[in-house]
Formats: structure tokens, sequence, C-alpha cells
């Protein structure tokens, strides 16, 4: 049946995405909070999410091209990152701001702008698997 | 020794048992996440996205008499640490020196898990330190303790004003006599 063979296919999507670690218990936790009142709140999480992390990234972009670099600035903006992501549980990305945030912590400048590109292909990837699952563009 | 007869309307008219949280933080995925937490836990919300606007909030209420906007009052003050402008930490401070704000409980929520910083909170009086994210079994805990406390004050002020202790379950028309007061209850236990 359609229906059921619909449901498998997002069940299998789910569930990749956490045994592949984009995503951990952190999500399960909004799930829990998703009602009948409330349907869309998973969604509406991770659409926040992502219009702010789209803000930081040109944020985080800026800051990097300016010189010198202000590293303090660039914590700052890591840490709403870092705090976004574990708030929806994108356990990848956390991951890749955790290693930008060190990269500031000893002022390296070309550190920082290679852990930023993984920070970007992280925040991409986990952008287009959720478009998929939700069925939807952020 | 005077009898009361209480009337079940009456009772309903009177304080809301839903307890209501004040919760401040400046992200704003954080400010959906912790009004849901608190809702599906039966709490009343509001959110504000700065320590400021939390004492503007508050310092609406000192204003008020508290008998008759019960409605207003807060039960919970939970903020995060980190926002720029007031931290958590001098939000908390400003409560706990305010002489009509300090009995109300402050918890800390922060993605940091400082030794040092908690400490600190705990010292300067915060109920408790939350690491984000908060769970929903975070939340539940907290209720537990915010509600034995609660009642706790309020048998000690229904003594203080010599009024009849209510037994948790009431029928309609019952004639009440006071009780003594109660002896002093200890401190509530610091969790975390």
């Amino acid at each position: 049946m359609e229906l059921n063979q619909m449901k498998r296919q997002i069940n299998f999507a789910r569930n990749s995405l956490f045994e592949q670690g984009y995503l951990d218990e952190q999500f399960t936790q909004l799930e829990d909070l998703q009602d009948d009142a409330n349907p869309n709140f998973v969604e509406e999480i991770v659409t926040l999410f992502f219009s702010d992390s789209m803000r930081l990234i040109r944020n985080v972009e800026t800051a990097l091209e300016n010189y010198p670099t202000d590293f303090c600035k660039l914590d700052d903006y890591m840490h709403q990152f870092m705090g976004s992501s574990s708030s929806i549980g994108a356990k990848k990305v956390k991951e890749e701001c955790t290693q930008f945030q060190e990269c500031c912590r000893v002022r390296n400048t070309e550190g920082c702008r290679r852990a930023f590109q993984r920070v970007k292909q992280e925040h991409a990837t986990l952008k287009r698997k959720l478009e998929t699952y939700f069925q939807v563009s952020f | 020794m005077e009898t009361i007869s209480v009337c079940c309307d009456q009772i309903a008219s009177s304080k809301s048992t839903q307890l209501h949280v004040l919760a401040v933080d400046d992200s704003n995925i954080d400010r959906k996440v912790i009004e849901r937490l608190l809702k599906v836990s039966s709490f009343k919300v509001t959110v504000v996205d700065s320590g400021s606007r939390a004492l503007e909030y508050l310092g609406l209420e000192e204003a008020k008499d508290s008998t008759q906007f019960d409605d207003l009052k807060v039960n919970l003050i939970m903020t995060d640490y980190s926002m720029p402008g007031m931290t958590g930490f001098e939000l908390l401070k400003k409560i706990k020196n305010s002489s009509t704000l300090k009995e109300i409980p402050v918890v800390i929520m922060s993605s940091e898990n400082i030794v040092t910083r908690i400490d600190r909170c705990l010292e300067e009086g915060a109920e408790e330190y939350l690491l984000k994210p908060v769970k929903l079994s975070d939340v539940r805990r907290l209720k537990d303790s915010i509600l034995k406390t609660e009642n706790r004050s309020r048998k000690r002020k229904r003594n203080d004003d010599r009024l009849p202790v209510l037994p948790s379950s009431l029928s309609c028309h019952k004639n009440l006599t006071m009780s003594p007061p109660a002896s002093p209850q200890p401190p509530t236990p610091k969790l975390c």
C-alpha cells in the first residue's frame, strides 16, 4: 500500500539521519514536544534555525574578511551558532563549530577559515537532508 | 476560635494554581523551545529576550497589588547565562538584591559546564544551573521542586494571616475551623 511505503521511507530517512550522526537526541526531544495542537513544532524550529544560521554564516564570512581578525566577535558568533545547533540536535554542525572555536582560541585565522568551510559544508548537507525529510525549502 | 464557611465558587475564583514562569533568552530558537517545554509541563509562560525586559516585566508587577493580580505573579524565573547587555548572572544579582523580587526562585541555563561559573551562580542564590539544551525531565524536576516550595510558603502565609488550613479535597459549604500556626519549616535544599 502506498501510504505504508511512504511511512517506511520517512522512517528510513529519519533513522539514517540519526545513524549517520547528522542528528542527535535533542531532535527526538523536539519531536516529543510536538502534538496534535502543535503538529509543526519541529519544522518551525528547524525553519528558525536555518534563517538564523544563514545570517550568522554571512556575519562570520564578513568578520573573516576583516583585518586584523576580530577573534572575540568570531567566538561570539560561533557561540550563537553552536547554541542553536545544539538546540535542534544538529550534531555534525555542532562538532565543526567546536573545531572553529578552538582555532579562535589559539587565534589562528587560517585555521578558522578552513574550519568555517567545514561548518558551511555540514550546514549545507543538513539543510538538504532536512528539506527532503520535511518536504519544504528552508 | 472562629468558624468560616467556604463556598466552592469562592475557591474556584481565587488564586490560580498554575505556576507562572518568566523565561529570559536572547536566542529566538531557545525561547521557542523553552516556551514549549514549559507549556507541555502545564506552566503558564511569559518569554522575554533580555534581562532588562525581564526587569521591566517584573517591575510592572511590583506596582500592582499582588492579591488582585495573581495572574501576573511570577513563580519562577529561568534565564540564559550568556546574553548581550545584561547577563543572566547580572539579572540574578539584581533579583536577589531586590526586596520585592528576591523570593522568586531563579534558574540559570547555560550551554557551558564551567564549575566556577556554576558555583558563582549558586552562591548568588540561583536555585539551579541547568545545562542546555534543557530537557523535559529537567523542567519536570524543577516543577516538583517549585511546587513544594510554593506549598510550604502558602501554608506559612495562611497561618500568618490566621486563615484556616484548607484540606486538598473540598466539598461545598464545609464549615472550617482555624488551626494553630505550624512550626518553622527548614530552608529549601539547593538542587544541582
